[in-house]
């Protein structure tokens, strides 16, 4: 059924009106204080339908985070319009949260407090706050670590409380910027089967920021891959895949979707290590 | 007992003391032994000086010290968040810095005279920049990703300023803070010596001039503890408002 609603919507041309995230034809320039401008981003244009999981592939440099960040409202829209929900992106707001790749968990907040903190800041009463800070502890498999402090967490753990602390002001969006770059590859492994867990169970719209293309082949419906500095769309690779198969990884499809977005990758890539390195 | 066995060094040091000057290698007027700074440190006590003196001091210094601790504080936050405060006040603070602080020490007596408002006002400007300097860094340090979640989550630009910015700023500002407290105790008997009627400063004068110089090392002695306990009970508030801290 909604693979139907998403087909309808890749064959709509023009305008769509289901799509919930549309970044039209948008630009970034970084202005360092010594030197020239940098464009980060050029002419980037997506539509992405309500509870699809998009990865956004590229090589570092290629202005993916910059995109993020721009959905996410906290940079300005420079040249462009991006728009979720029919209304243009104004700043940050709780309809679009994100995980970053640090955690950016509060340091001087225990988990409790952390993931409480935006109930607090929707207004949430005390109590109703608590009870719900418990559930998405529990749903994280954090239990017993609620007044436990960040720097007393490994980093698996830590990125299962900023993912608690992001999903339980229910938003509609989740922003992820590398959020799995940072852990060792069997916490990785791990937190990717239990991120697709909790998206099936609840489905949200994901925009997920990766420069693995295995992760993103392993995760997302929609590959979106990025050209290397300035950024740009490349191209955009169908992923759905039958992700509740166990040997999903070794089966013929898998290793052919891999193959073919990894083609698409590794020209990029070597472009921006000769950029970066000349 | 582990702990305390640190302080062994010193309690040699004051054997030493005691020794030095009664077997006089060294004169009893340059350094009377310690057993008679004790007992002129209880006579001290007993006719009420001590007290008195040390309670006028003891305000001076705390009173000045909260100023230096509140304004120094907001303003080192300011500083890190809005860039034309930032502009318009670092230039002053470069200046400022590395000068003596001591210097002022005519100049607030000339504006405020050789009362209480003088020390006070000398101590908060002293103090002062060390606190900002530390509020100042750390909010810079603060990390733009902690802010971000702070936005994403509904805070808004205000709010973040007290949520993440002052947290983030909290542990350098607890050390300008206590930098700013030794030095509250350097300019505070400084000032006292110069220009005051009361005070510890004024009784090391006032007994130095007088002679009676085994009452002026207890004096002097007593400040040096009360610096040393300060310092300690400082760091112990330090430790519990940073426990979240690896």
């Amino acid at each position: 059924m909604r693979a139907a609603v998403k087909l309808s919507l890749l064959c709509v041309t023009g305008e769509s009106v289901i799509a919930q995230i549309v970044i039209d034809r948008v630009s970034h320039h970084y202005r360092p204080r010594h030197g020239r401008d940098v464009l980060a981003l050029d002419q980037v244009s997506l539509d992405i339908a309500e509870r699809e999981f998009i990865a956004l592939l590229g090589p570092s440099g290629c202005g993916k985070s910059t995109l993020l960040y721009l959905l996410g409202g906290f940079l300005p829209t420079q040249s462009g319009n991006i728009s979720v929900d029919s209304k243009p992106v104004k700043g940050p707001g709780p309809d679009r949260g994100i995980v970053f790749q640090h955690f950016a968990l509060f340091p001087w907040k225990t988990v409790r407090q952390n993931v409480a903190y935006g109930l607090e800041k929707q207004g949430m009463p005390k109590d109703e706050r608590d009870r719900r800070a418990k559930e998405y502890i529990a749903l994280v498999g954090l239990q017993g670590f609620e007044d436990s402090y960040p720097s007393q967490l490994s980093g698996g753990m830590k990125q299962r409380a900023a993912i608690a602390r992001t999903l339980a002001i229910d938003p509609s969006i989740l922003l992820m910027d590398e959020p799995f770059g940072a852990l060792d590859a069997q916490t990785r492994s791990l937190m990717q089967s239990e991120l697709l867990a909790l998206w099936r169970r609840s489905p949200k719209t994901v925009l997920f920021v990766t420069h693995d293309v295995q992760e993103a082949v392993y995760l997302a419906e929609r590959v979106v891959v990025m050209s290397a500095r300035p950024g740009r769309v490349k191209a955009i690779v169908d992923t759905r895949l039958d992700h509740t198969d166990p040997a999903l990884f070794k089966s013929r499809v898998f290793i052919d979707k891999v193959d073919e977005i990894w083609n698409l990758v590794r020209d990029e890539a070597l472009k921006a290590q000769t950029e970066t390195s000349g | 007992m582990k702990s305390a066995s640190r302080y062994l060094p010193l309690v040699l040091l004051a054997l030493a003391w005691e020794a030095v000057s009664r077997l006089g290698l060294v004169s009893e007027l340059a350094l009377p032994p310690l057993s008679h700074v004790i007992r002129a440190a209880i006579d001290l006590v007993k006719s009420g000086e001590l007290l008195k003196n040390g309670a006028a001091s003891l305000y001076r210094g705390m009173a000045g010290l909260a100023l230096a601790v509140v304004i120094g504080g907001v303003l080192g936050i300011l500083m890190a968040w809005w860039r034309p405060l930032r502009a318009i006040v670092n230039p002053a603070v470069e200046m400022f810095y590395p000068m003596p602080k001591s210097a002022l020490i005519p100049v607030t007596a000339l504006w405020l005279g050789f009362g209480d408002a003088s020390k006070i006002l000398l101590i908060f400007l002293g103090c002062m920049l060390p606190v900002t300097l530390g509020a100042y860094n750390g909010a810079r340090g603060c990390e733009r990703v902690l802010i971000w979640s702070a936005r994403s989550m509904g805070a808004s630009r205000w709010r973040v300023l007290w949520d993440v910015v002052v947290p983030c700023a909290l542990p350098e500002m607890l050390n300008g803070i206590r930098t700013a407290l030794a030095l509250s105790f350097v300019l505070l008997v400084s000032a006292e010596l110069i220009v005051a009627q009361s005070g510890f400063g004024y009784l090391i004068g006032f007994l130095g001039e007088g002679g009676t110089y085994d009452a002026m090392f207890a004096v002097v002695l007593t400040v040096a503890f009360l610096g040393f306990v300060a310092d300690r009970i400082y760091q112990w508030i330090m430790q519990r408002v940073l426990r979240w801290q690896e």
